[in-house]
């Protein structure tokens, strides 16, 4: 698989290493009154879909950016590249 | 269907048209008592010791393709009882007992060969964890044998003992695990279960369950509705797709794990022997050929196979370790899809939903586990309570903080 970095081009995905569901991102509020609960299902539930899937994918060998990586997990065929960072702003974290 | 020396000689001067399908191929039934999704080693085993062990024989297995089309056909075939775990140790050396007397069980050549297994080690702290499971082992009743490097030796002296970074130190032997034919454990399950009256439905897919009021009714297949006091999922690979359609979210990726076959060659290995120091583990077939094994690819795969790195990653494994392998030439490799589970141990439980039964997440350690997962999950769908040796395995363990983690990597399913 060829994974094309926003920065870097197209980068062989053996310079990367694979965390999991982009979903990560969205950490839950520690606060909350169901926090338990919601950490649970951060942590240890998945959707784990066949087909379209956002995971996080960090270039080790290369930059060390965290990428989100839009892949079909049936067809291996990768959609979208997007920088974590852009990602995780535009949901509202790290202002 | 049964099969006899003379009956192989009688059909051979015959032309071979006097043979039977070793099941039927009935149409689905309006409802059952258990409906069972996946005809895989481990659906068929569980429909077997229904009928077999609770004498509950209004059961269907219902599989999408054909049986024993998934990972029970697409594994290495190794089976041990080696696990650290009080969670683990106890259900896999149930499950090496049911192996030894499977073929006895069910009058199917299985071809069980307990050839023992090999986990070399290659350093001082290696050896300790060796002795530390082999001691786990030994007192869950199962067989463990420290070996230093002469012992090794004289087993393999082919191996590359005196690798600068990986010297070969000892092994831990456990002489009773081996290989078994897999294809054949499929198939004599599925004989002895169709016998007792169990419906093998294939080409059947279940595309919606049907839930009113908490619990579950029966399933909508491609074939149609069928009424199920009780459904029990057994889908390993596919459980987060069959049981999102419960409305269920699962802690478990799916992985593509591969594993490789050599052309045929005269014996030379005549056990199973795993690589400390690098995914690589190897057999040798009755065919002759070397059966490999490695690691994950690591993302998230339905695929069903895998990408080069890994098939590289695995030959220099060999290379590492059998430096003889060089001139072997790899005849083939596939992919299995396997259910990671969040802490590398599966699941037997009831669900949320009453009459609603899941049964995965067995990693790549499914094979092994064949028969006492079947004999677990049909003393759960039997008796509504879990069977003695496989009380972990159950869905809500991480909210009880009761993970049993082998290899004690936290939440990473791709390193377990």
């Amino acid at each position: 698989m060829i994974i094309n970095h926003p920065i870097l081009g197209p980068r062989d995905f053996q310079e990367f290493t694979y965390l999991g569901d982009a979903s990560l991102i969205d950490r839950p509020d520690w606060q909350a009154d169901n926090a338990a609960d919601q950490f649970h299902d951060y942590l240890y539930l998945r959707d784990n879909p066949a087909g379209e899937h956002r995971e996080l994918w960090f270039h080790e060998q290369g930059d060390r950016s965290w990428l989100v990586v839009t892949r079909n997990t049936v067809t291996h065929e990768i959609l979208n590249v997007e920088l974590a960072r852009d990602v995780a702003r535009a949901r509202g974290r790290s202002k | 269907m049964r099969y006899s020396g003379l009956k192989v000689i009688k059909e051979a001067l015959t032309g071979h048209k006097g043979w039977r399908p070793t099941w039927r191929d009935p149409e689905p039934k309006k409802s059952y008592d258990v409906v069972i999704i996946g005809g895989g080693g481990h659906g068929l085993a569980t429909a077997y010791y229904l009928a077999k062990n609770h004498n509950i024989t209004n059961v269907a297995v219902i599989e999408k393709g054909w049986i024993g089309g998934g990972n029970v056909g697409r594994n290495t075939t190794i089976i041990r009882s080696n696990y650290l775990l009080d969670g683990n140790e106890p259900f896999y050396e149930l499950s090496l007992k049911l192996w030894e007397g499977l073929e006895q069980d069910f009058n199917y050549n299985a071809m069980v060969s307990q050839r023992g297994i090999l986990n070399l080690v290659h350093t001082d702290a290696q050896r300790d964890a060796a002795r530390r499971r082999g001691n786990a082992m030994i007192l869950n009743g199962s067989d463990a044998e420290l070996l230093d490097t002469d012992g090794v030796r004289a087993m393999y002296p082919f191996l590359n003992f005196n690798d600068a970074r990986f010297p070969i130190k000892g092994g831990l032997l456990h002489r009773r695990g081996g290989t078994v034919r897999h294809d054949a454990v499929a198939w004599g399950y599925a004989r002895g279960a169709d016998l007792r009256g169990v419906d093998i439905i294939q080409n059947c897919e279940v595309t919606g369950f049907k839930i009113e009021n908490g619990k579950c009714l029966g399933v909508e297949t491609t074939k149609g509705f069928i009424g199920a006091n009780k459904v029990a999922s057994c889908v390993a690979g596919s459980s987060s797709r069959v049981m999102e359609k419960a409305g269920m979210r699962l802690p478990i990726e799916s992985h593509v794990l591969q594993a490789f076959v050599s052309e045929g060659l005269k014996p030379v290995l005549d056990g199973v022997i795993t690589f400390g120091a690098g995914h690589f583990y190897c057999s040798q077939s009755d065919k002759g050929g070397l059966v490999f094994g490695g690691d994950l690819d690591m993302y998230n795969s339905y695929a069903q196979r895998g990408n080069l790195p890994v098939v590289e990653d695995v030959m220099e494994g060999g290379m590492a370790l059998i430096p003889a392998l060089g001139r072997v030439r790899m005849l083939r490799s596939w992919g299995g899809i396997m259910d990671m589970s969040m802490d590398g141990s599966p699941f037997i439980d009831k669900t949320h939903i009453d009459g609603l039964y899941f049964n995965g997440g067995w990693c790549y350690g499914g094979f092994k586990a064949t028969p006492a997962s079947g004999w677990c999950y049909a003393h759960l769908l039997a008796t509504d309570t879990p069977h003695k040796v496989a009380t972990a395995y159950r869905l809500d363990r991480f909210r009880r903080g009761c993970m049993i983690d082998e290899k004690g990597q936290g939440a990473q399913p791709n390193l377990h």
